[in-house]
């Protein structure tokens, strides 16, 4: 569970608002995905939801362990994919211990569970990117996270992986009751694992609501600033309907 | 980006072992050579009596036993604390920087500590006070660069490093100033060996002293030796693991700055093994501090009796250890980068 209300942030107090106002509440199983050009502040929402940063305004109640999985990951250091994951335990233990037996099954189960079991001993930045960011998914779960939160899980990957990482949060909401939040440049990925939806338009102006309500060709035309057209194929609504952007649009929207 | 495999966990055991042999085998070809030539059988002799076995010093001749038990075996255990000492320091603090230059000498604890050493000589004060007043020194630049690197309440890496240079070249001044000022004729001389580093200095008191203080400051850095692995990530991403990231952070660099002190205070600037030997021993053992730390200590108490081995045997006359490692470090060190590319550092 989840739940945030009138949040604000601003880099100073005299600048302008990233944004303001904000509520929403989310039970556990949900998902809920931030869109929003670049710069309207998803990953900061993101980063104040995971206590990374501290609102400016407003309060944000969550019971449970928060994973947050960066949208870049890097390391200079050659560490295995076993060693990352493992390090999603660090927070259940004090300052002088080191992991032990038990630690390290947990973290071979969440290798398994996200299919990076015989990834283990690879060195983590030799891994693809689909790849990397499920061992980051995996490290949430080692930390047995009951909400995760994903910046841009999804952006550098190609549509096979896509596929891999959305039906794995899928599967983590659905059938393990996990708080999802993720923030996304494809409106499409939202559609295919959302339940909620902010839509961050642009300073102070900010909106919350279930899927249905917010993928709206006005809405979607308006975040983005160019047409968006929403193509229904498939008999069953949401999970079959595209977005697409109409690129010659720019300069006819503002 | 090769792929490699990474160590298996079965064999780190084997690795630290072998490394541990390595260590004993470097103290002991250390007590056997030096300038007072003693037969193996002296030294064996010896040894066993330590444990309560044979006729101890009464089976060797006087001198034997007194160049054993109050020059070289003092000699060996501070040249070994301090080794591993700047040694595993330098591979906390290239873990926290997450920066391949690092090494103990950029917090600025070391200038600092070169300072009140050199202050200490410059009114020739005794031992003990130039051992103290180098410590204090020490220690005191690291509490300025931590006053100059804190911004908002906070300390970020970049300003550390910054910070710490600016400290250390204010201090590296200070040093310079203080030579400039010496007396040509006898001040000047023991500044500049001084600086140069030197176990010479090593009686069974200073043992003593030392051995203590470079393991409380040495013991904390292996116990956390798993929160550095998640500081190794960076600080957002530590914070993103639900770890609170300063406290860690300063104790690890109070750690450093005790051993550092502690080191330049009693031999001097000693630089490239802080530096050298954490990237040799993630050769070894990978990037895991786990396995790292304790890597590290032991290549770096082996390379420092080495070292100085080599510094009292070579020629009739001691060399500078600071001259030494810096002269066979490097070569190593280029080596190392050569060779095992990929090996601990991405």
């Amino acid at each position: 569970m989840i739940e945030a209300r009138e949040l604000g942030f601003r880099f100073a107090p005299d600048t302008h608002w990233l944004f303001r106002d904000l509520s929403f509440s989310l039970a556990g199983g949900q998902t809920l995905a931030l869109l929003g050009r670049n710069g309207r502040g998803k990953t900061t929402l993101l980063k104040c939801v995971a206590n990374l940063l501290t609102p400016s305004a407003g309060a944000i109640k969550s019971d449970g362990v928060i994973g947050y999985v960066p949208q870049q990951f890097s390391t200079p250091f050659s560490y295995s994919v076993f060693d990352i994951v493992l390090m999603g335990r660090a927070r259940h233990l004090g300052m002088f211990s080191n992991p032990t037996s038990q630690d390290r099954a947990r973290a071979n189960e969440a290798l398994d569970l996200v299919g990076l079991g015989e990834f283990a001993e690879r060195a983590i930045m030799t891994l693809s990117g689909g790849e990397r960011q499920l061992a980051l998914i995996a490290r949430a779960l080692a930390s047995q996270a009951d909400i995760l939160l994903l910046d841009e899980p999804t952006s550098a990957l190609d549509f096979r992986n896509q596929a891999i990482v959305l039906s794995m949060l899928r599967h983590l909401a659905a059938e393990r009751g996990l708080t999802v939040i993720m923030t996304t440049h494809d409106p499409t990925h939202a559609l295919e694992i959302a339940d909620r939806a902010i839509f961050l338009y642009g300073p102070e102006r900010s909106e919350e609501g279930p899927l249905e309500a917010m993928f709206i060709e006005d809405k979607l035309t308006e975040l983005y600033g160019i047409t968006m057209r929403k193509f229904n194929s498939g008999d069953n609504g949401r999970r079959h309907a595209n977005i697409v952007a109409d690129y010659r649009s720019i300069g006819a929207v503002s | 980006m090769a792929e490699r495999a990474v160590a298996p966990r079965g064999g780190a055991l084997a690795i630290q072992s072998s490394l541990a042999l390595l260590l004993l085998a470097a103290a002991f070809v250390s007590l056997t050579m030096g300038r007072f030539p003693i037969a193996i059988g002296d030294i064996a002799t010896l040894i066993v009596s330590w444990v309560g076995i044979g006729p101890g010093r009464a089976g060797v001749s006087e001198p034997v036993w007194r160049v054993i038990e109050l020059v070289r075996v003092p000699r060996i255990l501070v040249g070994a604390f301090v080794g591993a000492g700047l040694a595993v320091s330098g591979a906390v603090l290239q873990g926290i920087f997450r920066n391949p230059l690092v090494d103990p000498h950029i917090i600025g604890v070391s200038s600092g500590a070169a300072f009140g050493g050199v202050l200490a000589i410059l009114f020739g004060l005794g031992a003990a006070i130039l051992w103290s007043m180098a410590f204090v020194f020490g220690l005191a630049a690291v509490l300025l660069v931590i006053v100059v690197s804190r911004k908002a309440g906070r300390t970020s890496i970049l300003m550390l490093v910054l910070a710490g240079v600016v400290i250390s070249a204010m201090f590296a001044a200070l040093v310079s100033l203080a030579t400039y000022f010496a007396n040509p004729n006898d001040t000047l001389p023991a500044i500049v060996f001084w600086l140069m580093g030197s176990f010479a200095s090593a009686t069974p008191g200073r043992a003593l002293l030392m051995l203590p203080i470079i393991t409380v400051f040495i013991v904390p850095l292996l116990l956390i030796r798993f929160r550095l692995n998640v500081l190794s990530l960076g600080e957002e991403e530590a914070q993103g693991l639900g770890i609170r990231v300063e406290p860690t952070r300063w104790l690890a660099l109070a750690c450093v700055a005790g051993i550092t002190a502690a080191s330049v205070a009693n031999t001097g600037m000693i630089g490239w093994v802080g530096l050298v030997v954490p990237h040799f021993a993630r050769a070894v053992v990978g990037p895991d501090h786990r396995q790292l730390l304790p890597a590290a200590a032991m290549i770096g108490a082996s390379y420092m009796l080495i070292i100085d081995t080599i510094a009292r045997t070579l020629i009739s006359a001691e060399l500078p250890l600071g001259v030494l490692t810096a002269l066979i470090g490097a070569p190593i060190f280029v080596l190392i980068l050569h060779r095992t590319q990929n090996q601990g550092w991405q």
